[in-house]
């Protein structure tokens, strides 16, 4: 039992040289392949060359690792030992080739310039990231777009789902159908819903919306050609999609919450607003949070119902970070720009995402 | 004597209902509000060009016809678009059961070396969204020579992240010493997954099929990126494209291609609504 520990600590060590040589392995793979010559140097010269080797030589001390490291948790070496690599082969090898890889390869594409047939026509370095921030002015607009609708998403859903949960709290038959019906929209398309709304907010005066507002004197607005309310008109249309879905996560949650809290709650004479503050909401932290990272992290990826109902227009009023990403790549041909972005993209995710792995760990309140 | 009692039995549900009146109305509206404009959808596609931009609109139409949804279904290849949204969306969760199984079997009834990292591998991919991995997918499919197939709209997503991290939380529960005895009783490890583990974890797998059905044949941002030819194009795609034909915006039309799309969606959850919302339930207490 005592010597195993100086094994295991072995066993990492080559775990994590091994994953360094097959990243450094395919970066000299990758530069071989590159359209345009990398600057040269010492080191990019080493890499080019021995990229095959170190694939190989990862590969060997991947696999001595495993070997090593199951020789300290199982009790007698067998080989059924190794049954479960086999069963995980399948699944990590399209996260491999599907995820990781594009992963590590946007970066990689992101020093370049480039297009889809070419995608590194040309090295520029940090080049496209300084542009992204300085000269690009258009993705500074889709950055600040895509923080006013996210903000607006979370501020607005998470309102909304406690508002309705409470509201239809109770067991009634008028409100699980009530229920049922502000879910629908969840499950429908969102180029569907992008084009119904499209078609309520027409311009014209056909339009519903001008319609409903003409019996109020209002005259007709072009409601997804105007600067000032075509991002409004999308968060509206986002809001009435996915209210239903937090709806339900808040009500599930807030079922599970022991009557007996309430009504010792009752017997203190604590007003409604006191339970709500000092109960409800506390037991519901965990419920929040994950609404908070999960609508934060969606509203970063929006595209489809931009895409249909104002295509980022008019202008840049409702270019997202998203659209920004796949209008430089495949629209405008610049590659390298794209996958700047979307190393930006990345960025934030992964920042919000270790967020949510602390906060989970820490301040929410669990029972 | 008996009839009083009973009246005066109604009188008091009456009293007691009397105080929801008000927030009961305000639901209805509520639920109006959120029905309107599906049905505003379903009228639209049934009238003539000409009614529906007729100022002001009407609520139902005068002209009721079929010619918008004739017309998708003939001048466009309908069969061809729908065919192919129902082949991908199959494929792929037919594919996912496939690897996840496998996989969150390891994950949660074995113990090996190098578990973490592997299992890390899955959290990062729960993390990074196909608005990012676009770019280098394409390529890769190009380099493969698959573009003009269905292909890149299936096997990019064969490993479910989220499937993996439900599936081995479901598998987990399930004690171990139930897969003890089967192997004892010389169950294969075929065996133990088809016939203990996954029919113990139905509401996990019905929310998994769930996700990935809704996911996929709605699904737009990656097909208008994977179908660069008409014959792949899934019916998501076929619809945008529908704003392009003639001149103007043919709205009836436009609607009835989405009430084609959206109506097997709608009907399975007509019929299984409450199965439905418990498995999106689920999905936010895990």
């Amino acid at each position: 039992m005592a010597n195993k520990k100086p094994i295991r600590i072995c066993a990492n060590v080559l775990l994590t040289i091994s994953v360094l040589l097959i990243g450094y392995g395919f970066l000299g793979v990758r530069i071989n392949q590159t359209n345009a010559p990398v600057p040269s140097s010492a080191f990019i010269d080493l890499t080019k060359r021995i990229g095959v080797p170190m694939i190989i030589a990862g590969v060997v001390l991947l696999v001595t690792a495993i070997v090593l490291g199951n020789t300290t948790i199982q009790r007698r070496t067998h080989l059924s030992d190794y049954f479960p690599y086999l069963l995980i082969i399948p699944a990590i090898a399209f996260l491999m080739v599907f995820v990781v890889y594009p992963m590590l390869d946007v970066i990689y594409l992101s020093l370049f310039n480039g297009t889809v047939l070419t995608p590194t026509k040309r090295w520029l370095g940090t080049s496209n990231f300084e542009a992204l921030f300085t000269v690009r002015r258009d993705f500074q607009v889709a950055l600040k777009n895509t923080a006013v609708y996210t903000v607006s998403m979370v501020v607005g859903l998470i309102a909304l789902s406690l508002i309705f949960a409470i509201w239809l709290q109770k067991d009634r038959k008028i409100n699980s159908v009530a229920q049922t019906v502000f879910f629908t929209p969840h499950l429908v398309a969102s180029i569907s819903c992008a084009f119904i709304f499209q078609w309520i907010m027409s311009g014209e005066s056909y339009g519903l919306f001008n319609t409903v507002l003409r019996l109020f004197g209002v005259p007709k607005v072009d409601w997804l050609n105007n600067a000032n309310t075509a991002m409004g008109c999308i968060i509206f249309m986002n809001l009435w999609k996915n209210i239903g879905y937090y709806t339900l996560i808040i009500m599930s949650a807030l079922k599970s919450i022991p009557t007996e809290i309430y009504e010792a709650a009752e017997l203190d004479n604590a007003s409604t607003l006191r339970t709500f503050f000092k109960i409800t909401l506390p037991l519901l932290s965990p419920q929040i949070f994950f609404l908070l990272i999960t609508i934060t992290t969606g509203s970063f990826k929006v595209f489809d119902s931009i895409n249909i109902m104002t295509g980022g227009g008019p202008g840049d009023a409702t270019e997202v970070l998203a659209r920004y990403i796949y209008k430089y790549a495949f629209k405008l041909n610049k590659l390298g720009v794209a996958s700047a972005a979307g190393v930006v993209l990345m960025v934030i995710l992964v920042l919000i995402t270790l967020i949510d792995f602390k906060g989970l760990e820490k301040k929410v309140h669990y029972q | 004597m008996d009839k009083a009692l009973r009246a005066e039995q109604r009188r008091r549900h009456l009293r007691n209902y009397l105080p929801h009146l008000p927030g009961d109305i305000i639901k209805i509206l509520a639920m109006l509000i959120f029905v309107f404009p599906f049905y505003w959808m379903l009228i639209t596609a049934f009238k003539t060009y000409k009614e529906s931009i007729i100022v002001p609109p009407t609520l139902l139409p005068y002209s009721f016809t079929v010619d918008a949804f004739i017309t998708v279904i003939t001048k466009l290849n309908w069969f061809t678009y729908a065919r192919n949204t129902i082949v991908v969306t199959l494929s792929v969760i037919v594919l996912q059961l496939l690897v996840m199984v496998p996989a969150s079997y390891a994950f949660s009834k074995f113990r090996f070396y190098g578990q973490g990292l592997f299992f890390g591998v899955v959290l990062v991919a729960f993390m990074i969204p196909t608005q990012i991995t676009f770019i280098t997918t394409y390529m890769t499919m190009a380099d493969w020579k698959l573009l003009k197939t269905l292909w890149p709209q299936i096997i990019p997503f064969g490993a479910n992240a989220f499937g993996i991290f439900l599936l081995r939380q479901s598998f987990k529960q399930i004690p171990d010493e139930i897969v003890e005895s089967a192997k004892l009783d010389s169950a294969s490890e075929l065996q133990i997954m088809t016939r203990i583990l996954l029919p113990m974890s139905k509401s996990a797998m019905i929310t998994i099929a769930l996700f990935s059905f809704v996911g996929h044949w709605n699904s737009y941002f990656w097909p208008l990126v994977m179908s660069i030819t008409e014959e792949v194009r899934p019916l998501t795609i076929a619809i945008e494209k529908l704003k392009e034909i003639e001149y103007g915006l043919q709205w009836p039309q436009i609607m009835a291609g989405n009430v084609l799309l959206v109506l097997p969606v709608v009907i399975i959850y007509i019929f299984a609504s409450k199965k439905i919302i418990q498995a999106f339930a689920y999905r936010g207490m895990k």
